[in-house]
């Protein structure tokens, strides 16, 4: 267990290393930096001394070096816009977007794998047909459809729930603006996390269903059945831990494929979460902070792959996590 | 009585809008602590016949007419949970291939102990208990560790040992175990076959053995039958089938056993494979590849007749016995 965490904490550095090199690389692809500084009015000369003062003169070895020694001490840089530290801004928007992910997440979980099984069980019942036919579709409609049409119905018709913002906020410990504690905040998280939670159901629903159907034709469980078992017992405890394993593994992958989304679903319901913030940051050629946000997510992808492969090794006996490889 | 009587069994599967047989006419009884083994090719319908006695055939089968009687209850019109009942507790099964038997996520012992339990209202403690005595019984070393680990830590012979002591565990009257050696290399099917031979006799289990291997069949079984397309060809005691087989299948069967070529030839076979479901012959269905067919083989389908030997379906060896038979008669009278 200890060989493997260190293995994997010496992978997620060296990912952090080469995400970091990309995302220094792209700072001085967006534009100059001296005029996001200065005025379009000041002297060649003047420009120059602050290129020079910049360090942006130097090799582009000797400028990342620089870089990595203060992003090792947590200092990424300063925003331009918000002339503040880039981890503060980004920070101050993290709970925003983690709340969203999280209640979305829940949502699929608590849908996508009841939805699942019952498509694979009994796949002639109305229900499930109707949850494949919709989970079909829900593949082919993009998000921010889906997302116009739970305004245009939910909020502008219905009057049920707000269409943007998050509302009321709670402090929690003086760390964390939570929605999740007022009636307003939850009302404010309705649409947007429905809609993510649209994005990744269907995926999830028709991995579910394809696994149990697969697991349920398999020998050890008609060696259940023979041994005379109940069906909630082959159904829930010999079928769905097997299915669960791959869908634990493309879960760790889709956590990913969440953050990306958020950027979608965050710009539809002018959430003030990181998505929101690094749309805002592109538009604004806030290069400090564009490139924070992509170390940002790119530590978020690295932790939950590592947590999803803690899981599945606790899941799975086959997985030994000891001496794996070593 | 006899404890198991299938009797004109007809399963059917419903292929690409086809209704197509896979047993046809299928009868056989099995009596208490009785060791029987059901004999054929791939495709013969061997599987399908073990799997349809406890009502498990695979989804497009189904049991279209006949019946299976256990002590006179009929199983084909038993409710769910009446079948639940009759597995494992009446009538266990043991499978082909033990790398795929065992729930790879859940422990041996997980695995055991649910057996029993679902049977018996007895403690988990209990339950271990008589779980860890079958692994005894059944010659697995240190049976407290195994009962911990799982099916992945053991080794090809020691889970079909597993599973053997998983069936093992309610003292059922019926084991069907199907192909159990298959998939075990040379030394360790001999293992396997004493280990279950032993355990039937010791507990006057009544075996029902689904094989293609002839030599495993004659250590175990005392009655062979043999099947061939969906229809049993001939039944008999197992030593004077292998030693005087009737029907031209059977015949084939032996044949082509390694054991009968001689050194340096080919090995005989029968030439010629076993029809598809869809693509079965008129008349005797063995009739494409006998040696010996006639034009009545081809059209219609024999019936069974004793040839003193064993019940066999073959016009052959009906034209023979009538033939010997009107000789003695003349005589007697």
């Amino acid at each position: 267990m200890f060989v493997f965490l260190l293995r994997r904490l010496v992978q997620a550095f060296v990912v952090m290393i080469i995400i970091s090199v990309i995302s220094f690389a792209i700072q001085n692809k967006l534009g100059d930096p001296v005029l996001q500084h200065v005025s379009m009015t000041v002297a060649p000369a003047e420009r120059a001394q602050i290129r020079q003062d910049l360090g942006l003169n130097d090799n582009l070895v000797v400028q990342y070096w620089r870089f990595a020694k203060k992003a090792i001490h947590g200092d990424l840089g300063t925003s331009y816009y918000y002339k503040e530290p880039v981890l503060d801004v980004i920070f101050k928007k993290l709970p925003a977007t983690f709340e969203l992910a999280f209640c979305a997440i829940v949502m699929v979980a608590f849908i996508a794998i009841p939805c699942g099984i019952l498509a694979a069980i009994k796949p002639k019942n109305i229900i499930s047909r109707l949850v494949v036919a919709l989970s079909t579709m829900g593949i082919s409609i993009p998000i921010f459809i889906v997302a116009i049409f739970l305004v245009y119905i939910f909020s502008i018709q219905l009057h049920l729930a707000p269409s943007f913002g998050r509302g009321q906020t709670t402090d929690v410990f003086g760390l964390w603006e939570s929605g999740l504690f007022s009636k307003d905040g939850l009302r404010h998280l309705m649409l947007p996390s429905i809609s993510l939670a649209f994005a990744l159901m269907p995926i999830f629903v028709r991995l579910i269903r394809a696994e149990m159907i697969e697991v349920l034709q398999s020998d050890y469980i008609r060696f259940a059945w023979s041994k005379g078992l109940n069906t909630r017992r082959i159904y829930f405890i010999h079928a769905l831990k097997n299915t669960m394993l791959p869908v634990i593994t493309v879960g760790g992958i889709q956590a990913g494929t969440l953050v990306a989304y958020t950027i979608l679903t965050e710009s539809i319901f002018q959430w003030p979460g990181m998505g929101f913030l690094f749309m805002d940051a592109v538009s604004r050629v806030d290069t400090p902070l564009i490139s924070a946000y992509l170390i940002v997510v790119g530590g978020i992808f690295v932790v939950t792959n590592t947590v999803v492969d803690l899981i599945y090794g606790l899941v799975n006996p086959t997985v030994k996590l000891a001496n794996h490889g070593l | 009585m006899n404890l198991l009587s299938v009797s004109n069994l007809n399963v059917n599967f419903h292929l690409k809008g086809q209704d197509l047989a896979a047993l046809i006419d299928v009868s056989f009884t099995l009596n208490r602590g009785e060791r029987v083994a059901i004999v054929g090719e791939s495709g013969a319908g061997k599987s399908v016949l073990g799997f349809s006695i406890v009502n498990l055939i695979d989804k497009p089968g189904y049991i279209k007419s006949g019946s299976i009687k256990l002590d006179n209850k009929e199983i084909t019109k038993m409710t769910r949970p009446q079948l639940q009942e009759v597995r494992g507790k009446r009538i266990a099964m043991i499978f082909q291939d033990p790398m795929m038997t065992l729930n790879p996520v859940l422990t041996i012992g997980a695995q055991l102990v649910e057996a029993i339990r679902s049977h018996t209202r007895i403690s988990f403690k209990d339950a271990k208990n008589i779980a860890i005595e079958k692994l005894h019984s059944v010659q697995i070393a240190s049976p407290e560790k195994r009962f911990h680990q799982y099916p992945h830590e053991l080794s090809g012979g020691m889970r079909q040992r597993v599973i053997i002591a998983t069936v093992l565990l309610l003292n059922p009257d019926i084991i069907i175990a199907d192909e159990p050696t298959t998939a075990l290399d040379v030394t360790i099917q001999a293992e396997i076959i004493q280990l279950l031979l032993d355990i039937c006799r010791n507990n006057s289990m009544a075996l029902l053995l689904i094989s293609h291997d002839l030599g495993v069949v004659s250590r175990i079984a005392e009655r062979t039958i043999v099947m061939y397309a969906g229809r049993v060809v001939e039944e008999g005691p197992t030593l004077e089938i292998i030693n005087d087989p009737q029907h031209p299948y059977t015949q084939g069967l032996l044949n082509a056993l390694p054991q009968m070529a001689l050194p340096g030839q080919r090995l005989n076979q029968i030439v010629g494979s076993m029809p598809p479901l869809n693509e079965r012959p008129t008349g005797c269905a063995f009739h494409p590849r006998c040696p010996y067919a006639t034009d009545q083989c081809r059209q219609q389908q024999p019936g069974f007749i004793n040839s003193g030997v064993s019940t066999v379906a073959c016009f052959m060896v009906e034209d023979m016995l009538t033939d010997t038979n009107s000789d003695y008669d003349e005589e007697i009278d």
